[in-house]
């Protein structure tokens, strides 16, 4: 792993500016700068919490604002999608509306059902959003800009973000409720169906970088992933709306089924921070997409911050704009969809892509985009003669629809 | 460096403690509300049933029955998730293993695709 000081430009400011001292026994050497420090010698562990507190408020913050206006932004297209108005009274262009949602979230009534447990029940919505926040503390989000560093960053993201399976399960089964309980159930089938093919898909990358670390892959892009593995980016954008229950998947919290799945019984600010945890998780996962597949921060002209968020604002419109799209899919055609369609795809990605690797070691920039032509063709075919299996053998209606019996004389 | 590694991770740390702390403080916030009375609090039989469908309940709360089918997707995702333990290392090392390590990892991937093939088979991928 490389030291701390190492390309991570914000860290290094805040603990040089601090700690910059002859025998500094500190993460690493600031440099020229080594008697400007504020701290005298020994008080390396005030500068280091220091600096680190100063990225996480950072982080967190602006996150949370990102969030606000992801929320107002995905009203406002929803209904213009919808050819509606969407919210435009709460000051201008209705930009304040996000901040009347949350002061009425946090004065409504805050409602425990007779029969939950209370302990699950309170703890849920926190362990909903923790690991929403913890994707950040890996996401390069500019130039030698990172909180953390770490040589498994990927996995890391991957290992967090199932956390959320779990916290869906803990509100279900804390509630007491039934449709909470059949939300709970839901959840737990299809997001874990989903993780597999997510998981098999990030392989595709892996093997052009050798590197888990998410800023080793934004560096390993000589041309933008997308074009690269076009398929296991169709499958990482399925599978993760089918895993943050964004619709077409929005079977675990089906209010034409089960009222409003694992959260029925939530009210003010619990639900609040459900529906907070949903909403960054669009960004967040949009963060990760544009750093795995679209170059992350890297881009001409534009400082490299302004480059990330413009591209994790273009995924989050693509899921809004799928959201606005496509009708809700039924559960039994959610499952087949991971087991037999994108499970058997990213398998298929994973081996081309592996034989590709072989073939051309070292490859120039013109074998690079005979792969993305080879991988093009290959996603293609994959996709269509995936459907017509799909199409044959897991969806006739006749299976799936029990006929209805109708019982004379009752 | 192992220092370095450390170093890293009590960052992560810090950044959980962070994330943990704001849900918390924020449904406190909420709580305090209910002291300066800018939030009601007047629970009631009513309003704390469980909602069905605006009936009373009927029936034991939680324990409502469940199928079987949940217990087999379950169980393929626990098969397949450890699959995925192995191939993660694998494809990091892959440009120094080459050819021997595409073809192990092909018959490792087939055995599982049999197995997966015969839960289709069997009809353990059908919901219903």
């Amino acid at each position: 792993m490389p030291s701390l000081l190492e390309g991570n430009a914000l860290f290094r400011g805040i603990y040089c500016w601090l700690a910059a001292n002859e025998g500094n026994s500190g993460p690493g050497p600031c440099g020229e700068a080594l008697r400007d420090g504020l701290l005298p010698v020994g008080w390396e562990w005030v500068a280091f919490f220091a600096a680190g507190l100063g990225i996480v408020m950072l982080l967190i913050n602006v996150f949370l604002l990102l969030v606000m206006l992801y929320t107002y932004m995905e009203r406002r297209l929803l209904g213009r999608f919808q050819a509606r108005l969407g919210p435009n009274r709460t000051g201008p262009f209705g930009l304040l509306q996000p901040v009347a949602d949350a002061i009425k979230l946090l004065t409504k009534e805050d409602l425990v059902p007779a029969g939950a447990d209370r302990l699950l029940f309170n703890l849920a919505p926190i362990a909903m959003i923790v690991p929403v926040l913890l994707v950040l503390a890996v996401l390069p989000f500019g130039e030698n800009s990172f909180l953390a560093n770490i040589n498994v960053g990927i996995l890391f993201v991957v290992a967090v973000t199932s956390v959320n399976t779990l916290a869906m399960f803990m509100a279900g089964w804390a509630s007491g409720n039934r449709y909470a309980m059949f939300g709970g159930m839901r959840a737990v089938a299809q997001l874990v169906s989903y993780e597999v093919p997510v998981v098999l898909s990030i392989v595709g990358i892996l093997l052009y970088t050798g590197s888990l670390s998410m800023v080793d892959i934004v560096e390993a892009q000589r041309i933008p992933f997308i074009l690269l593995q076009p398929l296991a980016f169709f499958i990482f954008i399925a599978g993760s709306s089918a895993e943050m229950n964004r619709s077409p998947f929005d079977l675990v919290e089906a209010e034409s089924e089960i009222v409003s799945g694992y959260h029925t019984e939530y009210s003010g600010m619990k639900f609040g921070l459900f529906q907070l945890a949903e909403f960054g998780a669009v960004l967040v996962t949009s963060g990760v997409m544009a750093t795995l597949f679209l170059k992350g921060w890297e881009g001409p002209v534009l400082p490299s911050h302004l480059w990330f968020l413009i591209k994790v604002f273009f995924f989050a419109f693509i899921m809004i704009w799928v959201r606005a799209t496509l009708p809700r899919l039924r559960i039994d055609q959610v499952m087949d969809f991971a087991w037999k369609f994108l499970f058997p795809l990213s398998l298929i990605n994973m081996f081309v892509t592996a034989v590709e690797v072989l073939v051309w070691e070292e490859p120039t920039l013109v074998q690079l985009w005979a792969m993305v032509g080879i991988n093009l063709l290959v996603a293609v075919v994959g996709i269509v003669a995936f459907s017509f299996v799909f199409k044959r053998r897991g969806l006739s209606p006749s299976r799936v629809t029990p006929p209805l019996v109708v019982v004379e004389g009752d | 460096m192992l220092q370095d590694y450390f170093h890293h991770y009590g960052l992560i740390a810090i950044f959980t403690a962070f994330a943990v702390l704001i849900p918390v403080s924020i449904l406190l916030l909420s709580w305090a509300f209910t002291f300066v009375r800018a939030r009601p609090s007047k629970p009631n039989p009513v309003k704390s049933s469980l909602y069905e469908c605006g009936m009373r309940p009927i029936g034991p709360e939680r324990w409502t029955q469940f199928n079987f089918r949940y217990y087999k997707y379950a169980l393929l995702f626990l098969v397949f998730d450890v699959e995925t333990v192995f191939i993660y290392p694998w494809a990091i090392k892959f440009k120094q293993l080459g050819l021997f390590a595409l073809i192990e990892m092909a018959v490792f991937v087939l055995i599982l695709v049999v197995g997966w093939m015969y839960a289709w088979r069997k009809r353990a991928l059908e919901w219903d």
